[in-house]
């Protein structure tokens, strides 16, 4: 096992560590590792550290290594961890605060799930509502898969399940002026 | 009874089933819903990974729309829901963060009106003896896993049904007649856009699920959120391919099995639109009906 030197590693996660318990509010110190979070975690099979373990991290100031995990990204925000932590840490939000700092620092262990969030939020930007066969396309386009799922295309289509045009609602400017408030404050969308 | 209505943006496209039984059934108990003009999206479920902020300030222009016409807001969707609650929470709960959100979306929102699950409108508000009155065609003999899905009774400070063992859906299909089937995934995640974004990741998830709901020995699943459906439903097919299974479970909208008990046609409430077949189950239970008429 890799030797850590956790003096040193303190010291220099500290400015993050901040960061984070600023932001999502949560106070990792409350933690005392039972390791129930990570019992009743529907991704834990596929994550690389458990929920635990990157509150361990995060409690160690080892904030790089929690911040490049694919954990982070993996998590799908179902809540059952924030729900059953007999410590009442809301360990969901402090996932959903590494994934947010972690794209602000160039970490992005989960290209493809950032891709999809991006698109996502570029089509609420520009229609004020979010169009389904045009995120998906993208995603496919952007993503080098571009028939992925493609087998369901023509019956959605048939059902009237995919549209194949935006909609794009008429107040769409004031969509447009939350996105730009958002950014005017700090925020990096 | 009125509400604004919130539909969200997969109720127009691939849950647009979701949005059509919502309608009908609303109609038939006598329920108004006024739809927010121009709503936009809430955000659900890439904002909140995004920026805190942007998650709040989405929500927030919906539910100050409802506000300026003294409305609650009734969301058929679990994940529009959880959006929107929290947003309504944290307005209630700082006054400085009442005033950023003001800020970001150039309007008032201060948090009086509430977003409130639809499942929880019909259960809570006009309440399981009321519909049951209404109730002409009863799911008799239907065996259903009640599949509340991740969002819509999370977290627990904030949910109208207990967190781990939910029971209004079970309640309300008791209530239209049919055979409520007790099962431990409840409250599971499907994995929401793991499917589409990380599949093998997904997949394992929906198996599960399935699994659980036909081990259990239901006829059917009730869902309350469209991407839940998506999962179930639209990939069942697929998930079973990739595990050698044959599912064949019927996946519903708790509004579909409402409108059906009703005495709703099913075609007009979508049930056509279904991927795995919908219709022959509830086929079988008029007939089964028939059948006990004439005796």
């Amino acid at each position: 096992m890799e030797r850590i030197e956790l003096t040193a590693a303190w010291a220099e996660g500290q400015e993050v560590l901040a960061e984070v318990t600023k932001e999502s509010g949560v106070r990792a110190s409350k933690c005392y590792q039972c390791g129930k979070c990570t019992a009743g975690c529907p991704v834990a099979f596929a994550m690389d550290k458990t929920p635990r373990e990157i509150m361990r991290l995060v409690q160690l100031g080892l904030m790089d290594e929690a911040l490049q995990s694919q954990t982070i990204w993996l998590c799908a925000s179902c809540d059952t961890c924030s729900t059953r932590c007999p410590r009442e840490v809301d360990i969901a939000r402090m996932m959903e605060t590494l994934r947010i700092i972690a794209k602000r620092k160039g970490f992005v262990a989960e290209k493809k799930m950032d891709l999809f969030h991006d698109l996502f939020l570029k089509s609420v930007e520009k229609n004020g509502r979010v169009h389904e066969l045009g995120l998906i396309l993208g995603f496919n386009i952007y993503g080098m898969q571009p028939l992925k799922d493609a087998h369901f295309g023509p019956s959605m289509l048939l059902k009237g399940k995919l549209s194949p045009l935006p909609h794009t609602i008429k107040d769409n400017g004031e969509v447009k002026k939350i996105f730009a408030n958002v950014r005017k404050r700090g925020g990096k969308l | 009874m009125k509400y604004a209505y919130y539909p969200g943006c997969s109720l127009s496209s691939t849950g647009v089933e979701y949005d059509i039984s919502t309608k009908k059934v609303a109609e038939s108990l006598g329920i108004e819903l006024w739809e927010i003009p121009e709503w936009n999206c809430c955000g659900a479920s890439s904002a909140h990974l995004t920026d805190h902020l942007l998650a709040l300030a989405l929500p927030a222009r919906n539910l100050a729309i409802a506000e300026e016409k003294g409305l609650d807001v009734a969301i058929p969707c679990a994940a529009c829901y959880a959006r929107c609650k929290a947003t309504e929470v944290e307005v209630k709960d700082s006054k400085e963060m009442q005033k950023t959100i003001s800020e970001v979306i150039e309007r008032q929102y201060t948090g009086k009106a509430q977003a409130r699950a639809l499942l929880d409108v019909f259960v809570n508000d006009l309440g399981l003896q009321s519909i049951s009155t209404l109730v002409n065609k009863p799911l008799k003999d239907l065996k259903v896993v009640s599949y509340y899905g991740c969002l819509l009774v999370r977290p627990p400070r904030l949910g109208f049904d207990d967190a781990e063992d939910p029971q209004s859906m079970d309640k309300l299909i008791e209530a239209l007649g049919g055979t409520p089937v007790d099962w431990a995934f409840k409250t599971e995640c499907c994995g929401a856009a793991h499917a589409t974004t990380k599949s093998e990741v997904g997949f394992p998830m929906i198996e599960k699920i399935l699994t659980a709901a036909k081990e259990a020995g239901a006829d059917c699943i009730a869902t309350a959120c469209p991407l839940c459906m998506s999962n179930l439903d639209m990939r069942q097919t697929q998930v079973g391919a990739k595990y050698g299974k044959n599912y064949s479970l019927p996946v519903f909208y708790f509004t579909e099995l409402m409108g059906i008990a009703l005495g709703l046609n099913p075609e007009e409430l979508g049930i056509s639109k279904h991927f795995v077949d919908a219709l022959g189950i509830v086929k079988k239970l008029n007939e089964a009906a028939g059948r006990r008429d004439t005796a």
